[in-house]
């Protein structure tokens, strides 16, 4: 069994560990993209316009309710007709674009992360005190500056935890994208299914491989959020 | 194609579709809840020792992609064909239906058991401590009090997860089980129309809509001796 997974020509170790590189890849771009998105959906639940809550509202809503998987075939096909459509239309002549399997990752899974991230990021700035604020604005600080020092490092405090679930969400969610070839862990564990026949050998080896992913990134969260809070006193 | 002529050619197959959804995520939902209250009582009473596996379990359930779980279910049997022969079990570890209901039932175990742990937790002590003295022992204790105030705390969390798992039951249409999803892969293999995904989409947003408006009625009813009385002005209307 440990010769299958060894390196080099008898194992699949390397193949999988490229896999791993490229799950690990998915997740660190998919993460600020997925936090920017969930910002701006805070941002807009958040506002006095109407019609900007509406967005906001209705973004979270709808991301939060259709299967990851669903969201990840829309993008993955919508946007890749989209693109060539586009292509069609400045270029005639042009053989349309190819949607490459991880920019449709990226998307749908910061589209997921962002929506989840929003409603997170709304609870945390609700729960902030007001009167810090008024405070700031009372000594002439402007919005932004406001948002910078006050606001932001304590919404951080709040929002960590929250956070934190949905990045061990979004990492297990990564798996998904071998649906639409695109080569992570998940689907050089299938090649390696296919030309060994060992299925249960290697889809345990692959569930270890991702609870121990999300084993580290729980250790690291919890000692992320001791730090967000050593400025606090503890009841 | 029109959007509208998809609906109206392929509806059947979407219809079908949305059954087996629902009855994937039903009844995965409802093997989990019958077993996970036995293992939120040993998650809460129980020695730490004989915790210890059924930690281990949630733990590798939360912590692993669902869609490597329904592998390890499904293909990863095959590795075991001539025992499970043996034992009479390959019938039912061939169907993906099977297979997909087993995966989803062991996860939402997992995440149910942890979520009704919280609202055993959560039971006053002082209600306990009443309960013992006037004298009901420990199961009609936990029958009476600890079980039916711990299902009114986690009840929104047990929505979220049945809302989780019915999201959750797309990836059947992995191994070819033709819920919603499956059944829009098919339609889109042959039409190649994309409005098709829309479609379930909207089919998705329907069923979590419905199902969130029923899960409030029933926690509606579930804290009604709690509820704020919005009908002070008549009487007779906050008796029901």
């Amino acid at each position: 069994m440990f010769e299958l997974l060894s390196f080099g020509d008898a194992g699949w170790g390397d193949e999988m560990l490229r896999g791993l590189a490229i799950t690990v890849q998915l997740a660190a771009v998919t993460l600020p993209v997925g936090l920017i998105l969930g910002f701006l959906a805070a941002y807009a639940s958040l506002s006095h316009a109407r019609p900007l809550r509406f967005i906001g509202y209705s973004y979270t809503t709808i991301m939060r309710g259709l299967p990851e998987i669903l969201t990840l075939f829309v993008v993955y096909y919508g946007v890749g007709l989209l693109l060539n459509a586009l292509a069609l239309w400045w270029n005639p002549e042009s053989r349309g674009i190819d949607f490459s399997p991880f920019a449709a990752g990226v998307i749908a899974l910061g589209m997921v992360f962002g929506a989840f991230a929003g409603e997170v990021i709304r609870g945390a700035f609700n729960s902030l005190d007001l009167g810090q604020a008024e405070a700031g604005r009372a000594i002439g600080m402007t919005k932004i500056q406001i948002f910078r020092r006050i606001q932001l490092p304590q919404l951080w405090r709040f929002a960590l935890p929250g956070l934190g679930n949905l990045w061990i969400n979004m990492l297990k969610d990564t798996a998904l994208v071998s649906v639409i070839a695109l080569n992570d862990l998940m689907r050089m564990t299938k090649v390696a299914v296919g030309v060994t026949k060992q299925p249960f050998t290697f889809y345990l080896t692959v569930c270890l491989i991702y609870w121990a992913m999300c084993l580290a990134s729980e250790f690291v969260l919890a000692w992320m959020e001791r730090r967000a809070n050593r400025g606090i006193r503890r009841a | 194609m029109n959007p509208t002529d998809i609906l109206l050619e392929y509806w059947p197959r979407l219809l079908d579709g949305t059954l087996m959804t629902i009855k994937l995520t039903l009844l995965g939902a409802m093997i989990a809840a019958i077993v996970s209250p036995f293992f939120a009582l040993v998650r809460t009473q129980a020695s730490p020792v004989a915790q210890a596996p059924l930690r281990l379990y949630i733990s590798f359930m939360r912590g692993t992609p669902i869609l490597a779980q329904l592998f390890l279910v499904y293909y990863g049997s095959g590795q075991f064909r001539p025992f499970l022969q043996e034992w009479g079990l390959w019938g039912f570890f061939r169907d993906p239906f099977n297979c997909a209901l087993l995966t989803f039932a062991l996860n939402s175990t997992a995440y149910q058991t942890e979520i009704l742990r919280g609202g055993i937790m959560g039971v006053n002590q002082g209600e306990i401590e009443a309960a013992k003295a006037v004298g009901m022992n420990r199961i009609t204790t936990l029958r009476r009090i600890v079980f039916p105030h711990a299902y009114r705390i986690a009840w929104p969390a047990l929505g979220n997860e049945v809302i989780l798992m019915m999201k959750a039951s797309a990836l059947a249409s992995v191994v070819t089980v033709f819920d919603i999803m499956g059944r829009s892969r098919q339609v889109f293999s042959r039409t190649f129309d994309f409005s098709v995904y829309l479609w379930a989409a909207l089919i998705y947003l329907c069923i979590t809509a419905i199902f969130v408006l029923l899960w409030r009625l029933v926690e509606q009813r579930l804290s009604r001796h709690i509820a704020p009385k919005s009908s002070a002005h008549s009487p007779k209307e906050t008796s029901v």
